[in-house]
């Protein structure tokens, strides 16, 4: 019914613009953080998708990790495999590196395919 | 991912079904497990079916770690819904609260000139009395009624629809007093003290709150509670 689901399936929507990417014949890689310790900005489940010309979708963090996991997103696109990321790290180099704010993130990346799954 | 079982995901988060996707992360291999079907097939759907269960009632996804590799289990609840009843200053405050919450908001008053648009930019509005339109919206248990209307005809049918229905939270505008009587009229309606008690009046937690923006405030917060902590629970006025 028409009441439903604008949330769920606004154009911003990753899982969304996954398949509307795919039906456009783009390769396409799906980024979800796993875990987080502390006061990491997004929730566990929080997705991304990142298409072959590194247009991505959605977040991971408050937006300080989004440029490296878009960068091994299309490693994952190349390859065909998944990548476990973490970021995070509580010393003086954390704002460098990303989470400014001192939490830690643990981000799993795997293609998604039209044929059958990659290990 | 294989593309199909994206396809599957997002039609299942369409027909607003509970679901749970379980990735086993190496050797990569995904299931879907889903609270309204019969006991799957699927070996990982099997194994993980407690967990996918238990991440669908607390709405938290779950990272499993163990010698056989990690399963992350990510729980899709139908969306939170609030439907407001009665396109009142109050409900325009509350709307985008709501919707900062991430509820969908529906906005259900047969008066255009309140229910309209311009007053309710980006939620859905029904211009349709609250006897007909609660049934077409389907009440569930990721659902929250709030009744602001101040007008018996009009609250009165929207918490006997919300009555009987499994929405999580129902709220209803009104001093106590103006709550005693309302529970006596519906109690001729034939619900009982216990189903009565699920009405929160005089509507929103006690924050002290005066204008249309704090009220708003106060039940959003009411909601989230009873969301969040559903086993707290005040003691009935």
């Amino acid at each position: 019914m028409e009441s439903r689901n604008i949330m769920t399936l606004r154009v911003d929507d990753p899982l969304h613009t996954a398949a509307a990417w795919l039906k456009d014949g783009h390769n396409v890689a799906l980024a979800t953080v796993i875990a987080t310790w502390g006061s990491s900005p997004r929730p566990s489940g929080s997705q991304l998708v990142v298409n072959e010309s590194g247009e991505f979708v959605g977040s991971v963090s408050g937006g300080c990790v989004e440029g490296a996991v878009v960068t091994e997103a299309l490693d994952v696109i190349r390859s065909g495999q998944t990548k476990l990321l973490e970021f995070g790290v509580p010393n003086e180099d954390a704002w460098e590196l990303g989470l400014a704010c001192g939490g830690q993130v643990t981000i799993f990346v795997e293609p998604v395919t039209d044929s059958v799954n990659h290990g | 991912m294989r593309r199909s079982l994206l396809t599957e995901i997002l039609e299942a988060r369409t027909a607003g079904r509970a679901m749970a996707v379980i990735t086993q992360l190496q050797p990569l291999e995904h299931a879907l497990y889903f609270a309204d079907d019969t006991p799957t097939a699927n070996k990982l759907a099997a194994q993980y079916q407690s967990e996918a269960e238990q991440a669908l009632r607390s709405d938290r996804n779950v990272l499993i770690e163990s010698d056989q590799g990690n399963v992350f289990i990510q729980a899709y609840n139908p969306p939170l819904r609030v439907i407001i009843v009665g396109a009142v200053h109050i409900a325009q405050f509350t709307a985008p609260i709501a919707t900062q919450l991430n509820y969908e908001v529906t906005v259900v008053d047969a008066r255009r000139a309140f229910a309209n648009a311009q007053r309710f930019p980006n939620v859905h509005v029904v211009n349709e009395w609250p006897d007909r339109a609660l049934p077409k919206l389907k009440l569930d248990h990721r659902t929250a009624v709030v009744a602001l209307t101040h007008d018996p005809k009009l609250d009165d049918p929207a918490l006997t629809g919300a009555l009987r229905s499994n929405a999580f939270y129902i709220g209803a505008l009104g001093s106590r007093k103006t709550h005693a009587a309302r529970i006596e009229r519906l109690r001729k309606h034939g619900f009982d003290d216990a189903e009565l008690r699920r009405i929160r009046g005089p509507i929103g937690l006690d924050i002290g709150a005066a204008s249309p923006g704090e009220i708003a405030v106060s039940i959003m917060a009411e909601i989230t509670r009873t969301l969040r902590r559903p086993k707290l629970r005040e003691p009935s006025a």
